[in-house]
């Protein structure tokens, strides 16, 4: 692995973090700033920083850094380059508990509604997945997240279809374009236990990712419990993804592009592409959140559609240079 | 000296018996070619002597100890195994390939300590491709793919090889360099046992057969014992000639 690589990332991702804070509507200047951070006194300004833009740049980070590290983890595992958290069918079902939240008017009654009936729904889309491969390896896994992704995604539409009026509706629709927008420390001290966690245990994965590259047959000769990897990957993503898709709605792309991003620069290797994918990760959601506060084209620009819409051309572009220079 | 013997042992894949009451054993330094008919249960009675199929009933042991209650990471540290036609899924070099065989030997966490560097090297060197070290593993011919798994199954000197079909898809010339590097392997004291349908090469390379069909074995003993007409014929339902001459043993089957 190049040695630059992880300091490259690290301080990048610093830089954004720092643009993050200073970034917005109103910019505030690197001074103003870090007295805020060293001397809350509760001003306006220090309210905006400490209570607006740190959570939301603690989100992003977190967020990003586990939808990256979770693709690369299921890349990895499934040992196909278009694997991504929402093939488990856990964003979908994230989506399905959210939607029910506003549906059913729960996210008027408390703001925390939303996020915890996603997290609901992850978790339990994803036992259901489990429930279902059971006895099969991992295709069936596979398998059992589309389907049960399918089902909590007519779920949606459902609801969608059924909206009592027109705002509930919108409302849906604004969840699920994602978005870091009037996010708390709440948010953050909901999802970061679960995000952490998660993390956790998709980092266990990394030495048998490395044998897996030679099939599952091999990896089983050489020790690796295929059983174990397959839980830890599966229930890292469903806490941290699932965790994460809970406070920022839908963030399609990130987990998938993430990995390609840098797989060239680890060598190949599964198991020394977590942490950079993870950081990048990190530095797409940082990046396009403050994106989305200086773009100002009068309606909100939603953080997940800003990332798709950069992000999929970016990604063919990718595919097309790949298949030029790998096999 | 090494020895992994099975006994009374039966397998089921699904409803179906696959391997019925199967007695046998492999020993270090000799090298062992399982044959029969396509079904016959040869890749189950690998997976079952590798302990990657736990018997329906019946013991596998090694040196007279039950390798079930090994741990898969105790038993990898003795013993490799390779599927018919392995494959790389991502670009990793050949070297990191090689490396990858010695994880069983190694802490989970961290790179690789620069100790086992000279491992590498060595297993390299044995099956030439120093040349290939920093080569992409997906692009390499079927030959030197073959001889790169050779490599890695090989670089924690195990005490056992068991191998499925080690040229199937190889040219003659690929063939009987692998036959004969796995020969050198039973010769420098590990046990290899391997399923192999290309009879011609069984014969020169073989020490023991294990002539197997509907999961039963129906012929076992030294090489010159079972390539004999009335056993193929009986395994393989074709009537088969065996001919012996200056170059060896050859096999030839006919339509009846």
């Amino acid at each position: 692995m190049n040695r630059w690589l992880i300091p490259g990332l690290l301080g990048l991702l610093l830089l954004l973090a720092a643009v993050s804070l200073l970034a917005g509507a109103v910019w505030f200047s690197p001074a103003d700033t870090v007295a805020a951070l060293r001397n809350p006194n509760g001003d306006l300004l220090q309210l905006v920083i400490t209570e607006v833009r740190l959570p939301r740049m603690v989100l992003a980070i977190l967020v990003g850094g586990i939808l990256g590290l979770s693709g690369a983890v299921l890349q990895g595992l499934l040992r196909n380059p278009l694997a991504e958290p929402g093939l488990l069918g856990v964003s979908s079902g994230a989506s399905l508990g959210a939607v029910i939240a506003i549906y059913y008017g729960f996210a008027a009654a408390f703001t925390l509604a939303t996020p915890l009936f996603a997290l609901l729904g992850a978790l339990s889309t994803i036992s259901v997945a489990l429930l279902l491969s059971r006895t099969g390896g991992t295709l069936s896994l596979i398998l059992a997240g589309v389907a049960v992704s399918t089902i909590a995604g007519a779920g949606v539409s459902l609801a969608l279809n059924l909206a009592p009026n027109p705002f509930a509706a919108y409302e849906i629709m604004a969840w699920l374009m994602g978005s870091l927008n009037d996010r708390s420390w709440d948010h953050v001290l909901l999802a970061a236990p679960f995000i952490l966690l998660g993390g956790l245990f998709l980092f266990l994965t990394a030495p048998a990712l490395d044998a897996l590259t030679l099939g599952e047959r091999q990896a089983e000769s050489l020790g690796v419990d295929l059983r174990r990897v397959r839980l830890l990957a599966l229930f890292g993503t469903a806490l941290g993804v699932g965790a994460a898709t809970a406070v920022s709605g839908a963030i399609i792309f990130v987990g998938l592009v993430s990995p390609h991003l840098v797989r060239p620069l680890v060598r190949h290797q599964p198991g020394a592409l977590l942490l950079p994918s993870a950081l990048v990760g990190s530095i797409i959601v940082l990046a396009a959140d403050i994106a989305t506060r200086l773009l100002r084209f009068g309606p909100d620009l939603k953080l997940g559609v800003l990332i798709s819409v950069v992000g999929a051309p970016f990604f063919l572009w990718l595919v097309l240079h790949m298949r030029k220079t790998a096999p | 000296m090494m020895r992994l013997q099975l006994n009374g042992v039966s397998a089921v894949r699904g409803e179906k018996l696959v391997l019925q009451a199967v007695d046998t054993a492999f020993h270090g330094g000799r090298l062992a070619v399982v044959i029969g008919p396509n079904g016959a249960g040869k890749s189950t009675l690998l997976d079952v002597a590798a302990g990657l199929r736990k018997p329906a009933s019946g013991r596998v042991t090694l040196d007279g100890a039950d390798i079930a209650g090994l741990s898969l990471r105790q038993l990898a540290q003795r013993r490799a195994y390779l599927p018919q036609s392995p494959r790389v899924d991502w670009a990793i070099s050949v070297e990191r390939v090689v490396a990858i065989g010695l994880s069983p030997q190694l802490p989970a966490f961290g790179g690789l300590p620069g100790a086992w560097q000279p491992r590498i090297d060595l297993a390299l060197e044995r099956l030439d491709l120093l040349h290939l070290r920093n080569r992409p593993a997906t692009r390499l011919s079927g030959g030197e793919l073959a001889r790169v798994m050779l490599a890695r199954a090989t670089v924690n000197d195990p005490d056992i090889l068991i191998v499925d079909e080690p040229t199937a898809g190889l040219d003659p010339r690929h063939a009987l360099d692998a036959g004969q590097r796995l020969r050198a392997l039973a010769e420098a004291g590990c046990a290899v046992v391997m399923a192999l349908h290309d009879l011609d090469l069984a014969a020169r390379i073989a020490d023991d057969v294990v002539a197997m069909k509907d999961g039963r074995i129906v012929a076992q003993g030294p090489a010159a014992e079972i390539f004999d007409e009335a056993i193929l014929s009986e395994v393989y339902d074709v009537r088969a000639r065996v001919r012996r001459d200056d170059d060896g043993i050859s096999i030839r089957f006919l339509p009846s």
